[in-house]
């Protein structure tokens, strides 16, 4: 199959073979393949072990969300941003609502806000967890995932005990939340952030500093800041490449409100070093900026981080004033005009972009996906590389199909 | 059981049925092995993972669920490609298998205990164990799957790259004891677990890590499982296969799994000798008629299954607790650490021998086959004779049975003392493989 017998050439005098001659092979990898996060598809030309271009051909999820959402009040359009990043529903039902919010310039009170930041920040870790386990699973490291999703289990309850879903929430909506949080959850969380912040460094001794996992990462697929600008990457992709940007710092000032007064700072490499507020692991030798590595890493950080800024909130929350969300009707018209915002989510910058002509139905809805533009650069990193790093990088990048085909 | 049929039977005939008896008896240690080790990964990766694992076919720890597997397994329907090479694709998993049980043939379960008792048991078991790659090969090819074809290039550069580091850790085991006979090697390491072959000197001692990690690569269980590496390949070599044929690809593996760990007992663990002489001291010997012999043997056995299963657990172990090599660190791992390593520990382990053939310490310097104490009051019980002499009676006792028989005689004089043999013997592994062999126990 791979290789053909010499007898095509074999009577040109002029062509010398010193070798066995090879043929490239086009491969499919995907749609149901068990590394590429759900249905896309790679098409891989190989010559033998090394790829020499790797194709994504996304579409088998496709579910013409936004077009739905023209026919829909912006209320009952949260469930479907849920099914977009399904593993970060929460900050999809985040985005848009604070699009519509935009549009309709409604100020939400003090309390819901920090209790989208407590539960934002929690859905940021529950995705981070599964990216991070997703990618040991890419690698060939099994255990890793299912611990990852042992802890995500909990922040999953949390999540059902608040809103009664466990995966497509639509608690966060327009206005603020849905319900209240419930008594008692608070300290449930807080004893669960407790448990967790010691985990992620058995975590780091089970992957990130695994020897066979930094042979597998480092080095692999690197992207400089240039290339991750230039395709519009963003999130911990970005962030991996070493460019500082984190749109909970540097976003519109109708996002960043949220996070006024919070302590934090934003997970980057500085000189060889990541913003210490816990014991990290140093950076392996072999390891080099904007490889999949590093953006393991910038994930594994962000954990952390959002342990921290679900703590800050859940101290403001307790003594904020005001309620959960101010009603707004089904019905109510939007008010003429158009409307975009980017918020920074688990995967990257997503945005939502709402056009009204002034009925309770908007006139066009749009999405951003931050993984579309993640993926996209899969050509780029993976031309020339070994089979098995197609896994490792493509997994590095962390996509969600439910975003790209929306 | 040859010589009890042979009274009803013509010799010939007698010959074969027992050998088809031996088989199908033999059939059931790979048959029965595959099935427990499936229920130990399932059980040992569902702890490693927080999980419990099976626990309700057949009641407590869910052990009737390897049943329940391969009754799922045999139901399914047996699928073939349509580009498929249909004669290959069929013969691929038995090739593998046959590979992999043919080796069990030559595998001593217990002091003499072995089906066919080879002078080159060794030799035959790594020849015959390499013999597997080609049903994967077989496999890849047939299936007419690009996914499968890049598993089965896989197996054949891995498999073939690690026959040679394998080699040369088996050679050096195989040089301290002066034969390939695998009854041999094990009664030659008697006695206290300080006479294991491990812990014969420190290059033996490095040699087995380089050994196990050449075993685990050699059949292809992670992190080298490159051939199935489910993460790239979706299931690599067996991609297409599905029922029962799949069944016979991971029995042969879960065998060779078995092979792999039980060789290492043997060549380095003492076989079926347990760290302390057990047996012996219960007085379960030849010497105490056929039936204590026949229990001390027994033990033997069940020492020998809980190495070799305590090395396929660690192999689970490792399996559910660290990722998967890349092809070309795979190929740098054989290439650059193991293949040099290995040569480097046969060097040392030459020189050590050269040098210190009774060993250097105390301890060491009793032959292989002696305890202090122990075997010498065991010899007394059995011969009513002083201890340093019995020795060369043992030798003409025992001079019927197989290994090293003509050295026997002129050698075991010089052995017969083991406090003595400490300081003078003349040459280390020729003394000492004969010396064990002349004690060796009727078959």
């Amino acid at each position: 199959m791979a290789t053909q017998t010499g007898t095509a050439f074999a009577d040109d005098p002029r062509i010398i073979e010193y070798d066995v001659r090879t043929d490239e092979m086009l491969i499919n990898m995907g749609p149901q393949h068990p590394s590429t996060h759900g249905v896309l598809r790679l098409v891989l030309r190989t010559d033998g072990e090394i790829v020499s271009e790797a194709v994504p051909h996304i579409g088998y999820l496709h579910r013409c969300a936004e077009k739905i959402g023209e026919n829909l009040a912006p209320r009952q359009f949260v469930p479907y941003t849920d099914r977009m990043d399904y593993l970060a529903g929460m900050n999809m039902n985040l985005g848009w609502a604070l699009a519509v919010e935009k549009l309709m310039n409604l100020e939400i009170p003090e309390k819901a806000k920090h209790l989208r930041v407590i539960i934002a920040e929690m859905n940021r870790i529950a995705s981070h967890l599964v990216g991070m386990g997703t990618y040991g699973l890419d690698l060939g490291s099994f255990s890793p995932f299912l611990y990852a999703f042992r802890e995500r289990e909990k922040i999953l309850d949390l999540f059902e005990e608040a809103c009664g879903a466990r995966l497509t929430y639509s608690y966060l909506t327009v206005g603020g939340a849905t319900h209240d949080l419930p008594a008692t959850w608070l300290e449930k969380c807080e004893a669960f952030l407790d448990q967790l912040l010691p985990v992620i460094t058995e975590y780091h001794t089970l992957l990130t500093t695994n020897a066979i996992f930094v042979r597998r990462a480092a080095n692999i697929g690197v992207m400089s800041a240039a290339t991750a600008i230039d395709f519009g990457c963003t999130g911990p992709v970005l962030r991996g490449s070493g460019v500082d940007q984190d749109l909970r710092r540097d976003g519109e000032q109708w996002y960043t409100e949220m996070y006024d007064g919070y302590a934090f700072e934003v997970i980057v490499e500085k000189d060889g070093h990541y913003p210490k507020d816990h014991e990290y692991p140093a950076i392996p030798k072999t390891a080099v900026l904007g490889d999949c590595w590093h953006r393991f890493y910038v994930r594994m950080l962000e954990v952390i981080q959002s342990i921290d800024l679900v703590r800050q909130a859940i101290d403001r929350y307790r003594t904020a004033t005001g309620s959960h969300c101010v009603p707004v009707k089904l019905n109510q018209k939007l008010p003429k005009g158009e409307a975009y915002l980017e918020t920074e989510c688990p995967k990257g910058q997503m945005g939502f972009f709402i056009v009204s002509r002034g009925e309770a139905i908007p006139w066009r809805v749009r999405a951003r996906s931050s993984c579309f533009s993640n993926l996209s650069v899969t050509h780029e990193l993976c031309r020339g590389c070994l089979l098995a790093d197609v896994p490792a990088i493509v997994g590095s990048l962390d996509i969600v199909m439910g975003e790209i085909d929306r | 059981m040859a010589e009890f049929f042979s009274t009803y039977l013509p010799s010939w005939l007698a010959q074969l049925v027992t050998g088809l008896i031996q088989c199908v008896i033999l059939l059931h240690v790979p048959l029965v092995g595959a099935m427990f080790f499936v229920w130990v990964e399932r059980k040992a990766a569902a702890r490693i993972q927080d999980r419990l694992g099976p626990t309700r076919v057949g009641g407590m720890f869910g052990w009737l669920q390897l049943l329940a597997d391969g009754l799922k397994l045999l139901t399914k329907e047996d699928l073939r490609p349509q580009e498929a090479d249909a004669m290959l694709f069929r013969l691929a998993p038995y090739v593998g298998f046959c590979a992999s049980f043919t080796v069990f043939l030559a595998l001593p379960f217990s002091d003499g205990w072995v089906v066919q008792w080879l002078d080159v048991g060794v030799f035959f078991i790594l020849a015959v164990l390499g013999l597997e790659v080609f049903g994967v090969i077989l496999a890849g090819w047939a299936s007419a799957s690009k996914w499968s074809l890049f598993g089965a290039m896989r197996e054949a550069a891995q498999v073939v790259s690690y026959e040679v580091p394998l080699g040369m850790c088996v050679v050096v085991p195989v040089m301290i004891a002066g034969t390939m006979d695998l009854v041999a090697i094990g009664r030659m390491q008697e006695g206290l677990f300080t006479n294991w072959f491990i812990f014969h000197d420190p290059f033996t001692f490095v040699i087995f890590f380089v050994y196990f990690t050449c075993g685990i690569a050699s059949v292809n269980r992670a992190p080298f499982d490159l051939a199935e590496a489910e993460s790239e390949l979706v299931a690599g070599f067996h991609t297409e296969y599905s029922g029962f044929r799949w069944l016979i690809f991971y029995m042969a593996e879960y065998g060779s799994m078995f092979i792999v760990s039980g060789l290492a007992a043997i060549l380095f663990f003492g076989g079926w000798n347990g760290p302390i002489p057990l047996a012996d001291l219960l007085g379960l010997t030849d010497a105490n008629g056929e039936l204590a012999g026949y229990l001390g043997r027994f033990l033997g056995m069940l020492n020998f299954v809980f190495k070799s299963v305590l090395g396929v657990t660690v192999m689970i172990w490792v399996r559910w607790t660290v990722p998967r090599l890349r092809i070309d660190q795979v190929m740098t791992m054989c290439l650059k650490y193991c293949t040099p390593i290995a040569a480097v520990m046969f060097l040392g382990a030459t020189l050590w021998t050269y040098t210190f053939p009774g060993g250097v310490t105390g301890l060491r310097g009793t032959p292989y086959g002696t305890v202090r104490g122990v075997s010498a009051q065991r010899v007394e019980l059995s011969d009513l004779t002083p201890a340093t002499e019995d020795a060369e009676g043992a030798a003409g006792e025992g001079s019927d049975n197989k290994p090293a028989e003509e050295h026997a005689g002129d050698v075991a004089a010089a052995a017969a003392d083991g406090e003595a043999a400490a300081a003078s013997t003349p040459s280390g592994p020729l003394s000492i493989a004969t010396f064990a062999s002349s004690r060796a126990r009727s078959r």
